[in-house]
């Protein structure tokens, strides 16, 4: 068989090697269609030390994203198999010292010792819109996009909350009310179980020129937002100031949420509450970084075949002779 | 049938078996199904387990596809061998790849695809898998081969 490899043979091979890098490069350039001009994302910055748990931020919220609140129907649909839970927060609404699809931000509450003096710190917690968010990567339906200012939001008329993002999120941030959403649409039974619910930023407000509700809201003004570099070079210039520390910068690869502390976050890890919507303050290695490493592998893969085949090629046709 | 034909299938049939399972599995579906309860599948309920093992299987996949078209260019008499089965299931791989490829650019940091786009591009790589899968069952039921 080898005997007959042609230079016809050859050049067809040749042909179709040149196929596959302009297969290469329409894929990049499909890929290059599909995404908008890239801006610096915005990210926000908060002072804890400002902070004097007033809530303001958190009241803010709610009548700022009052209209974007699910409101089930009831009663839930049956789902199988049993262990399907049933999440309704709908009658606890009110609930606002946890994360809840009605309370997208809250205050956390630590105790420190800052040279030899025992203070309290409030820490207002929400999403952290990450630089890379696995919730919107890893989204099976594309129920929750990034938008080029950096922050993540879930679509509510997309979602099926099968609540994979609050798996995939180191924080665990997204919270789900069943009985809403495109599952009840498709076979509620069987699949889905609601919508996820989280911080969008206040996207539309941005959209308008407006801050995030919580932002205007603060009298202590806590939070500030601009450009992630600037945000950056301000957090580290606080840090500076007051002998602080950072948390978010590096944290799941990196975040445009940077909070500046008095007392390490490890100090303050120990001390706040951290349960079911209520998110911890460890250090958090970058989750998508393994993904990324091996997509870059990915690009040997194609190259590994060609020279597998060129191989077997060369050394049939070395045989022949 | 020769040592290197079944060696291909046998490979082939491994990587589509485990880039199907881990491609399922980015839905959270094997839990709710007590799937992922049955020893030793716990790691189909690990959303990252999944995904490196999808991508992993991807590249396996990759570089085993252009590896059989390269040496079929080299070693075989022509085009005009595959069938039409073998025609429809290359054309659904190449969709499964192309698609796929641009889901992994999409993941990478600091890219950003339209949200329009994300969502065609989820479906329609389901939806080629689910062609595919189709393809394979239909081509093992009735023995069609990919060339003649």
């Amino acid at each position: 068989m080898t005997s007959k490899i042609s230079r016809r043979a050859f050049l067809k091979g040749s042909i179709t090697a040149a196929g596959s890098v302009a297969a290469t490069t329409s894929i990049a350039r499909a890929a290059k269609s599909m995404t908008r001009e890239k801006k610096e994302p915005l990210a926000t910055l908060l002072d804890i030390s400002k902070c004097i748990g007033c809530e303001e931020c958190v009241y803010a919220c709610r009548e700022a994203n009052a209209d974007k609140y699910p409101e089930p129907k009831k009663p839930f649909p049956k789902m199988y198999p049993g262990r399907v839970p049933v999440q309704d927060w709908s009658e606890k609404r009110d609930v606002t010292d946890r994360l809840t699809p009605y309370n997208w931000l809250f205050i956390q509450h630590a105790s420190a010792t800052v040279n030899g003096e025992a203070i309290d710190l409030t820490i207002p917690r929400r999403c952290m819109h990450c630089d890379n968010p696995p919730c919107v990567k890893l989204c099976p339906w594309g129920s929750a996009k990034q938008e080029d200012n950096g922050l993540s939001r879930i679509d509510p008329d997309l979602c099926l909350g099968g609540s994979k993002c609050k798996k995939a999120c180191p924080w665990s941030i997204p919270e789900r009310q069943t009985g809403v959403g495109l599952y009840l649409d498709l076979l509620p039974p069987f699949a889905g179980n609601g919508v996820m619910y989280k911080c969008d930023r206040c996207y539309n407000r941005l959209e308008k020129g407006e801050v995030p509700a919580c932002i205007e809201a603060c009298p202590e003004d806590v939070q500030t937002i601009g450009p992630r570099s600037e945000i950056l070079k301000k957090a580290h210039a606080l840090a500076k100031e007051m002998n602080g520390y950072i948390y978010g910068e590096t944290e799941n690869g990196g975040t445009n949420t940077i909070y500046v502390s008095p007392v390490p976050f490890e100090q303050l890890n120990k001390s706040i509450e951290i349960g079911k919507g209520k998110p911890h303050l460890n250090k958090v290695k970058n989750m998508m970084a393994d993904g990324t490493n091996l997509a870059k592998a990915m690009i040997v893969a194609p190259i590994a075949g060609l020279a597998a085949a060129f191989g077997k090629f060369y050394m049939s046709s070395k045989e022949d002779k | 049938m020769n040592i290197a034909k079944k060696t291909r299938q046998t490979i082939y049939g491994i990587t589509l078996f485990f880039i199907t399972l881990s491609g399922f599995a980015q839905m959270p579906i094997f839990k709710r199904y007590y799937i992922a309860d049955i020893p030793g599948l716990g790691w189909l309920a690990k959303f990252y387990v999944t995904h490196m093992m999808h991508y992993i299987a991807a590249i396996v996949l990759i570089a085993f596809v252009v590896y059989v078209l390269f040496d079929f260019m080299f070693h075989r008499s022509g085009m005009n061998r595959i069938t039409g089965t073998g025609y429809f299931k290359i054309i659904i791989l190449a969709g499964l790849i192309v698609s796929g490829a641009l889901m992994v650019i999409k993941n990478l940091p600091t890219v950003y695809f339209s949200h329009t786009a994300v969502i065609v591009l989820d479906l329609a790589h389901l939806g080629f898998c689910m062609v595919l899968l189709c393809v394979s069952i239909y081509s093992l039921i009735r023995k069609k081969t990919w060339v003649s």
